[in-house]
């Protein structure tokens, strides 16, 4: 069957190769680059190639794995991250007062008013998701460290949560940005702490009502099962149960008032924000977890478990796998796990390291010629990308939308397994002819990304007849894509052709 | 429409074209649906052994009353072991009284990893539990190509694993079809640009089923504009999914999610109650909408990963467990019955001391219903179910 899954970056390689011998290896290195641009970051810009054309893809890629602290947003985009009620108001404030709306609510009288203090506070609730999914894409669109926010979204979708339970979608936005994003690039170890001592975890997968005598094992279950050593990997059922006892009395307290602790457990207990471990809800037995006996002792057993887990073998593979999926596709040849697998037990679980030694890999380099098949948030967010470069959007609800109708909306994952990585899952007949859908609206007007700007001018429709494709994707696509796009009668038109091209499929 | 066209010609001709390794289905071969639950359902609490003191025990705060015409909220008998819940009572009640629906209890797989994913790409392959796995082979594509004209879908957002391999089965997510925006040019340039490659059946396929669902979906929506009852959620999807099957497709799948309940399920009412309302709306609008005629040579399978611990956790729910119950309705189902082999449902009988054990594996279940329903000899059953040994509970 003839494949063709050449990257627009290859096949400009090519092009210039036959077009200028002498050139050969300096056009070929630049390629090179801007197909590594095209693959490391959410969709290469005019401005990202420009980037590394200038630091060097060596500079560029060290730079990308350890961002420094202090870089910012286009101010345009960072303004609009400012000025959302979840930048100015902690998690803990936003949490509480939801939690009192919504039971000043239930306590009100049955009646047109009560009806309405519930909707009030559903929209609320909306509210606050809709507002962390415009941040999120905000970075995803204009933050400078663009592997961070690639693994931002990565992490999120490996420690799964559902916005929509309980009242995780008053937590969401501080999940992403306060457990996740900082750790993006950090170690495992921290990462999956952090994702458990945060609330929405504990209110998503029910360990906070996991107490001695009344085991629920959910949680328990993922953490082995998806967030660290892999189903099949040699732990058994006795384990999940044994992991379920040591998290109890691990959750979430949103009352104000200091819990009544009995003086002999006051030492044993932790509250931090919302976070709370609480030893009377505790089983301080012995367990035996994966052959280590772990002594009864309160939340200590669950940082003991924790280094175990962040240090299996099991682990380093299971998550190394998925990170290279993530970055080059179904298939992932075993060399490379095994690589990262190394790198992973040297540092001790440092992922900017770890994903360090899968880019150094010969097999990722390989990779960069045959393309990997967008998922939808890579499709949406390139194009935006692509489209409007640092024109910074004013409304990211489109895109919001269009996912969601993709499929792989922002927290919409309803299952602890996250979104699926691999390119049959997105390719499906159904889903091929939403996604041409979704490229007719981006490329045929301003698609509601500007709507309620102040500024006078605002884009009619996008260019992407632009820079980038004058510097050589118009000399690159295969016959039937220019073929096709010499037949389009308008620029939306050929934007729409352009945007559907089995050339833009794929990053 | 011309493919439609051709569908059903290569249907009327079916019986007749015993050619290469396609088999011809028989006349009157049924259109089977599968309905996979996505999350474990809590079988014990829908089909529910209430002539088991354990049942009680095990359960005191989500348990169900015993039948009882009085109360509202009792289970609906069934027969003299088991009950329905009674969120069921007007939309699936009714045909198992007409004898239409079957119940499978203690059926599930091998596989006890208790993870629903692995469980659930287990059940969609329909491969061997033990070996390798081979994820481009699901069960329902083998089937597929064994029939002639079985004209398969996937009502889901994506292709499932079941549908993968083999030829491409179309998809199509029906919560939000509108009107098409890539026009007639457009959609041809952009088949022009995938000629030859490896995604070039997948865009095909995509604008054929675009088309097909549309025509049928916009006189749903003239009629919506008349006044007609909305619908939505599952219901709205097993509606259309009805009248799409009734004209075009013959093998379908969906899937519905929700029922992974940890915590809070509820009882005779609550979390789970609504669930199974909306499923058994569903289920009965499908059965509705397909017409008494189609519904008559029409088989609905209902499916799970597993079934969920036999006594509730210390939150009011329920966690993951092992064997199940299935379901099989249709006009022409031998229904009215429990089906399969069955133990008493007590403390000893149950798995590692914790839920129920299977005692009908899906796969021989399904391969027994396959012969049935196609005529299918043993060797190409081995190819849908490679080492199952069907198992013929007489289903239809």
């Amino acid at each position: 069957m003839p494949h063709a899954r050449h990257s627009i970056r290859w096949l400009i390689a090519a092009a210039l190769a036959t077009a200028a011998a002498p050139a050969l290896a300096a056009n070929s290195d630049r390629s090179h680059d801007l197909a590594l641009v095209n693959r490391l970051t959410w969709g290469e810009t005019g401005s990202s190639a420009q980037d590394v054309e200038q630091m060097g893809a060596k500079r560029w890629l060290e730079a990308q794995l350890h961002p420094s602290s202090d870089s910012r947003l286009p101010s345009a985009a960072q303004a609009q991250i400012d000025a959302l009620p979840i930048s100015q108001t902690t998690m803990a404030t936003l949490v509480i007062q939801m939690d009192a709306q919504q039971k000043a609510a239930n306590q009100m009288a049955d009646g047109e008013a009560k009806t309405e203090a519930k909707k009030a506070y559903q929209q609320g609730m909306q509210d606050l998701v809709r507002q962390a999914q415009t941040r999120s894409l905000l970075r995803d669109l204009y933050s400078p460290d663009q592997i961070k926010e690639q693994m931002t979204w990565f992490w999120l979708n490996h420690f799964n949560v559902h916005a929509q339970k309980r009242d995780v979608r008053a937590m969401i936005g501080d999940y992403e940005d306060q457990a996740i994003r900082p750790r993006a690039l950090g170690k495992f170890r921290d990462l999956l702490e952090a994702t458990l001592r945060h609330p929405a975890m504990q209110r998503y997968l029910d360990n906070d009502q996991n107490a001695n005598g009344k085991i629920n094992e959910n949680y328990a279950r993922e953490i082995m099962e998806l967030h660290t050593m892999g189903v099949g990997s040699g732990y058994s059922q006795q384990d999940v149960q044994e992991l379920a006892r040591i998290l109890t009395g691990v959750g979430v307290n949103v009352r104000p008032e200091p819990a009544r602790i009995p003086p002999r457990y006051q030492g044993l207990y932790i509250r931090a924000g919302l976070f709370e471990f609480n030893p009377n809800r505790h089983d301080f037995g012995d367990k035996t977890f994966l052959s280590h006996t772990i002594r009864g002792r309160g939340y200590d057993e669950v940082r003991e478990v924790l280094d175990i887990l962040a240090r299996e073998p099991a682990t380093a593979r299971h998550v190394s796998t998925q990170m290279a999926t993530f970055f080059m596709g179904d298939d992932v040849p075993p060399a490379v796990v095994e690589r990262m697998t190394r790198a992973w037990k040297d540092s001790d679980g440092d992922m900017a390291k770890v994903l360090s030694a899968l880019f150094a890999s010969r097999e990722f380099d390989a990779s960069l010629a045959n393309g990997v098949f967008k998922d939808p948030m890579h499709y949406a967010i390139s194009a935006v990308r692509q489209a409007y470069d640092q024109r910074v959007i004013a409304n990211t609800q489109p895109i919001q939308n269009w996912m969601n109708r993709m499929a792989e909306g922002l927290y919409g994952h309803e299952t602890p397994d996250g979104y699926p990585m691999t390119a049959a899952a997105w390719s499906g007949p159904g889903q091929m002819a939403v996604r041409f859908e979704i490229a007719r609206q981006i490329a045929s007007g301003p698609a509601g990304l500007f709507k309620g700007e102040q500024q006078a001018e605002k884009p009619a429709f996008p260019q992407l007849q632009n820079a980038l494709w004058y510097g050589g994707l118009d000399q690159a696509v295969s016959p039937p894509t220019k073929d096709a796009l010499g037949q389009a009668v308008s620029p939306q038109d050929w934007n729409t052709l352009f945007l559907s091209s089995p050339e833009f499929m794929r990053r | 429409m011309l493919r439609r066209d051709l569908l059903k010609a290569a249907a009327a001709s079916a019986p007749l074209m015993v050619a290469g390794r396609v088999f011809a289905a028989p006349p009157g071969a049924p259109k089977v649906l599968v309905v996979f639950l996505r999350g474990a359902y809590d079988a014990a609490n829908v089909v529910i052994p209430t002539g088991s003191d354990f049942y009680y025990q095990a359960r005191p705060t989500l348990q169900i009353a015993k039948p009882n015409p009085d109360d509202p909220k009792a289970a609906l008998p069934l027969d003299g072991d088991w009950s329905l819940h009674p969120a069921l009572k007007d939309s699936l009640y009714p045909l198992w009284q007409k004898k239409q629906l079957v119940f499978v209890p203690f059926a599930g797989t091998d596989d006890l990893s208790r993870s629903h994913f692995e469980t659930q790409d287990a059940i969609e392959l329909g491969q061997p539990i033990q070996g390798t796995r081979n994820f481009s082979s699901g069960f329902m594509s083998r089937l597929s190509g064994e029939l002639n004209g079985a004209r398969p879908i996937s009502f889901t957002d994506n292709v499932p694993l079941t549908f993968r391999g083999g030829a491409q089965v179309p998809n199509i997510g029906l919560n939000a079809v509108g009107k098409p925006g890539v026009d007639a040019r457009q959609t041809k340039l952009i088949q022009d640009m995938y000629q030859g490659q490896t995604l070039a059946k997948s865009v095909s396929e995509g604008f054929q089923v675009r088309d097909q669902v549309y025509e049928s979906i916009s006189g749903e929506m003239q009629a919506a504009n008349r006044g007609a009852v909305s619908t939505k959620g599952f219901e709205l999807s097993a509606r259309r999914i009805g009248r799409l099957m009734k004209a075009d497709y013959g093998l379908g799948f969906v899937d519905v999610g929700g029922w992974d309940t940890h915590v809070n399920q509820g009882a005779a009412e609550g979390y789970l109650a609504g669930r199974l309302a909306e499923l058994g709306r569903g289920l009965a609008g499908f059965a509705e909408e397909i017409g008494p005629d189609a519904w008559n040579d029409t088989v609905v399978v209902v499916v799970s990963e597993f079934g969920r611990t036999f006594s509730e956790n210390g939150a009011k729910g329920t966690d993951h467990g092992h064997g199940s119950v299935y379901w099989v309705m249709g006009g022409g189902v031998r229904g009215g019955r429990i089906a399969g082999p069955q133990v008493k449902v007590e403390q000893a009988t149950l798995n590692q001391d914790r839920d129920y054990p299977v005692l009908t594996d899906y796969r021989a279940l399904l391969g027994g219903l396959f012969q049935r329903a196609y005529g299918l000899d043993r060797k190409r059953l081995e190819d849908v179910f490679p080492q199952a040994q069907p198992r013929d509970l007489q289903l239809i």
